[in-house]
Formats: structure tokens, C-alpha cells, sequence
């Protein structure tokens, strides 16, 4: 239900292009995005096998710096920034002190004491306050909510390295997966970071939002070539699916800790105290009662977000995403299940609008992109 | 694209190709636009009985779940089993795709439907 309170929705830089594009446009955490360009279908296939052009400047930005920024960093964010070195960036988690997600976000090293921490477009002003109150023990070190500062455009797929390329004098092939460098791309100033939400290589450029125009019809007339297509969030979700990547809101949450979400990857276990430390490193030596799977359906039928799943007839878990995905051509999910249900091959059901569809746990990604 | 004049429609979207006591239901151009890519249709039985108005089954596009809702009480007859293999045809061919055939056991009931040019000013 719409709520009649409701603030007016952001807008990104980008959005009287896509209006003028004829993106069919939906209201995302509080931002009016494009969710669909060609359709669905179309956009998956074009990141899979060509390349595709996203905005998702609808993200925040929130940096912190001063002498004391890895410290802060090191105390908000899960991972261990201290191995990062000026140029790269990580997956990690903001946690609660219960060890589940305030949010997930990548945390980049802009350099020793300067870093930009991506997050999520519905949870930036949560994550905002909850990063300022957190790191202030932490000395010398400031965070600002840069968001308005950035626009960002995702190029993803196998032909993407050749569209940028032929924008910017930066050596693409440089850039090593979750590096990043600072250059110009269609001679406006840019970070280049080889990183993306798609399970395909590519890149995320931020650009200053006056400027993001540009650089998105410059993108779309240098990717003609290839047969590059503007892509919406519908095949974002379906892509990162596919790619086994968790969604904020739906596979994770404040309910839901690092371990359950089969993310002990992203926590930075030799670290010193962080946030939720004890409550993970405990979870860690006791195990987990429940965890994330990726499942496949057996029966006929999609499972979607939030239908229950049942083990031998009894309520075990939930599923939190699921589609029809448009390259695999089945019917895939996530699903949290009790931890002696999750191996491979392990069969389960999932109740669709009333009937007990069987489904199978397999490993995680569904696709993983040919290497070259 | 232009809705068929001899069609019937639903304020839900679904249309009628009525002919004598039978009824042949698809949904809109509109419908499968709003839809999107349509990946999954579920169909009931020949042999189930509808009143106006109540789901007879969901199609689903890769992103959301959708009702089917009869537009016309009566018994399904047929069912376009075809669409279970082939559901992308709802998007290429909406007013030729139809899902079920109805009898209709009250069709009085076709005077509250909608007529081509009220369904296309609804959809404006």
C-alpha cells in the first residue's frame, strides 16, 4: 500500500533519461527507477553473452577520513580494510552488535586514512547515523554522507572492458577484479572500479552526477557496437540471482547474521573487536542452527520471496528470493534452512500460494561466468 | 495495439472471444505490457467451475506473481496446455493466446462486460 504520507521518490541524475527512454519506471527504497528497459529477458541475456549499461546512482556514498579512518572503518565494517591497499576495495557487512546486517556494502580504500564505503539506496541515512554514533570512540576520523556527490553506472558483462575501454586512456586490462582507478571516461573525471552485481566482469564508474548524462549516452553510443543495451534493477535482481549474490531486505537483514548468510568470508576474524564481534566468533565455535542455501525447484512453479519451506511436512525455513531466471532457464532461489538440511542434493518444499512444491539445495553460484 | 472488437473485457484485464455458450479467455495487450516477461502460466483443470469474477489461475513474469480472474461463470472446457511450454507467447501474442474455454452457465453475465473502446479508454 502506497502510504498517502509518502515523501516524493529521489530521483537520480539520470532519471528524465530514462523517462525519456521509455524505461517503465517503479519506486525502489524511496528512488523512482527505471526497473525494466527492452524487458527483462532481454537485458539478463545481453549482460550474460554482450554487455549491458546500468544507473545505479540511486546508491549512497558515505566516506570517512582523518588520521584515525581504519581504525572507524575497522571497528563499523566486518571485513579487514587493514588489507586493502590504496586502489582496492572488499565486500563486507555494518552489523548490529548481534552480528546480523545493519546493511552490506564495499568498502573502498581511496588511500591509507580515506575510504568510500558504497551502501545500499534504502538504508543510506541508517547506515549513515548508526556510522557516525559507532565511530566516534574511534578518534580522529570523520564520516560524511557523500551520496549527492556521486553518480554511478554500471557497465557489466563480457564486452564491457572493450566499450569502456574506447571512453578512457586508463589501461583497463590494469585493473585487476575489486581494483579501482581514477581517470576520465568520455573526458569526464572518473573512478573506474572493476567491480559489479551481475556475476559477469565489468565495471562501476562514479562520476559527478552533473556530468552522468554525458557519460551514459557516451556509454550507449560507444557500446552500439557490440549491441550494448540500458538495463533496469528487474535484471539486476535476476542477474545477481543467478550469481548467488545476497540482496539487502530480502536474503539479508537485521534478523539474519553474517554466519547464517554464509558470509564468514566477509567477517575479519583476526581482527580486534568490531561490531559484532563476540556475538560471530561464538556463532562461529557453537555452528549455526540455520543457514542460506540456493535451491532449484523439482516441481513445476517459482518460489518467491518469503514462502515458507517445509522438511519432512513440518515449517523449517523461508525462502528470500526466487525467480524464473532468464539465461539458466529454471526456477532458482535462496531459502534459510535448518543447518542439517543444507547440503546439496538435500530435498525440501516450498508452499506456492498453497501447494508443496518440491525443491533440491544446490551449491552456490547457480552461474559462474566462463573464465577467460 | 488495437483491442479486438468482438472481444469482451475485464476491468482486471482479462478479455472473452465469446461464441454462442462458449467463451475462449486470454488477457490484454495492456495486461502482458504491465506484466512484462511472462515465465510461468498455471491453468486449472478441464472440468472446474468458475464464478465470475474468481481466480482460475496465476501467470507469473520473472519479477511478480499475478491472479487470472474469470470473466464469466461457468465450466472450463479447454485448456491451452500449449502455454505451459510456450508462456513467452502471452507477450508476443496476447489477444491470440487464449488460456481457457469457458461454458458460461449465466450469459447475462456478458452484459457487464466491457466493450473494445470502454476497455481501451480504461487503459488510457
Amino acid at each position: 500500500m502506497e502510504q498517502a504520507t509518502a515523501a516524493p521518490l529521489k530521483k537520480t541524475p539520470l532519471n528524465a533519461r530514462h523517462r525519456a527512454s521509455g524505461a517503465r519506471m517503479v519506486p525502489f527504497g524511496g528512488w523512482d527507477m527505471p526497473v525494466e528497459y527492452s524487458g527483462i529477458v532481454d537485458e539478463h541475456l545481453a549482460v550474460r553473452t554482450r554487455a549491458g549499461l546500468f544507473d545505479v546512482s540511486h546508491m549512497g556514498e558515505i566516506e570517512i577520513a582523518g588520521k584515525d579512518a581504519l581504525t572507524a572503518v575497522q571497528r563499523i565494517s566486518s571485513n579487514d580494510a587493514s588489507r586493502l591497499q590504496p586502489g582496492q576495495a572488499q565486500y563486507s557487512g555494518l552489523m548490529t552488535p548481534q552480528g546480523t546486517f545493519v546493511d552490506d556494502l564495499l568498502v573502498y580504500r581511496l588511500a591509507a586514512q580515506h575510504f568510500l564505503l558504497v551502501v545500499n539506496a534504502g538504508t543510506i541515512d541508517k547506515d549513515y547515523e548508526y556510522i557516525v554514533r559507532e565511530i566516534a570512540p574511534a578518534g580522529d576520523a570523520v564520516a560524511v554522507n557523500a551520496s549527492s556527490r556521486y553518480a554511478l553506472l554500471a557497465v557489466q558483462g563480457p564486452e564491457a572492458q572493450a566499450v569502456v575501454q574506447s571512453l578512457t586512456a586508463v589501461d583497463l586490462g590494469a585493473i585487476k577484479y575489486y581494483w579501482f582507478a581514477h581517470g576520465e571516461v568520455a573526458s569526464v573525471r572518473a573512478t573506474i572500479s572493476r567491480t559489479g552485481y551481475t556475476g559477469e566482469d565489468g565495471f562501476e564508474i562514479f562520476v559527478p552526477p552533473q556530468s552522468a548524462d554525458r557519460v551514459w549516452q557516451a556509454i550507449l553510443e560507444a557500446g552500439r557496437a557490440v549491441d550494448l543495451v540500458p538495463c533496469g534493477l528487474g535484471a539486476r535482481d535476476t542477474l545477481r540471482l543467478e550469481a548467488g549474490m545476497r540482496l539487502y531486505g530480502s536474503d539479508i537483514d537485521e534478523t539474519t547474521t553474517a554466519l547464517e548468510a554464509d558470509l564468514g568470508w566477509i567477517v575479519g576474524w583476526k581482527k580486534d573487536d568490531f561490531l559484532g564481534a563476540a556475538v560471530l566468533r561464538a556463532q562461529k565455535t557453537a555452528g549455526v542452527e540455520r543457514r542460506i542455501v540456493g535451491f532449484e525447484m523439482i516441481d513445476r512453479g517459482i518460489a518467491r520471496h518469503g514462502y515458507d519451506a517445509f522438511v519432512d511436512g513440518r515449517k523449517a525455513g523461508v525462502v528470500t528470493s526466487g525467480t524464473q531466471t532468464p539465461f539458466l532457464k529454471k526456477a532458482i532461489g535462496m531459502a534459510y534452512l535448518p543447518v542439517e538440511h543444507t547440503a546439496p542434493g538435500t530435498a525440501f518444499d516450498v508452499d506456492i500460494r498453497g501447494r508443496r512444491t518440491r525443491a533440491r539445495v544446490v551449491p552456490m553460484p547457480f552461474y559462474k561466468r566462463p573464465r577467460a | 495495439m488495437a483491442y479486438p472488437t468482438g472481444f469482451k473485457y475485464t476491468k482486471d484485464h482479462e478479455w472473452i472471444d465469446l461464441s454462442g455458450e462458449r467463451g475462449k479467455v486470454g488477457i490484454t495487450d495492456y495486461a502482458q505490457q504491465q506484466l512484462g516477461d511472462v515465465v510461468y502460466v498455471e491453468l486449472p483443470d478441464v472440468g472446474a467451475k468458475l464464478k465470475q469474477g474468481q481466480s482460475f489461475g496465476t501467470i507469473e513474469s520473472v519479477k511478480a506473481v499475478s491472479e487470472l480472474y474469470s470473466p464469466v461463470t461457468g465450466e472450463v472446457v479447454e485448456v491451452n496446455t500449449a502455454l505451459k511450454d510456450k508462456p513467452e507467447a502471452v507477450n508476443s501474442d496476447p489477444h491470440g493466446s487464449w488460456m481457457i474455454v469457458v461454458k458460461l452457465t449465466n450469459p447475462g453475465e456478458t452484459g457487464s462486460l466491457l466493450d473494445a473502446s470502454q476497455y481501451a479508454d480504461l487503459t488510457k
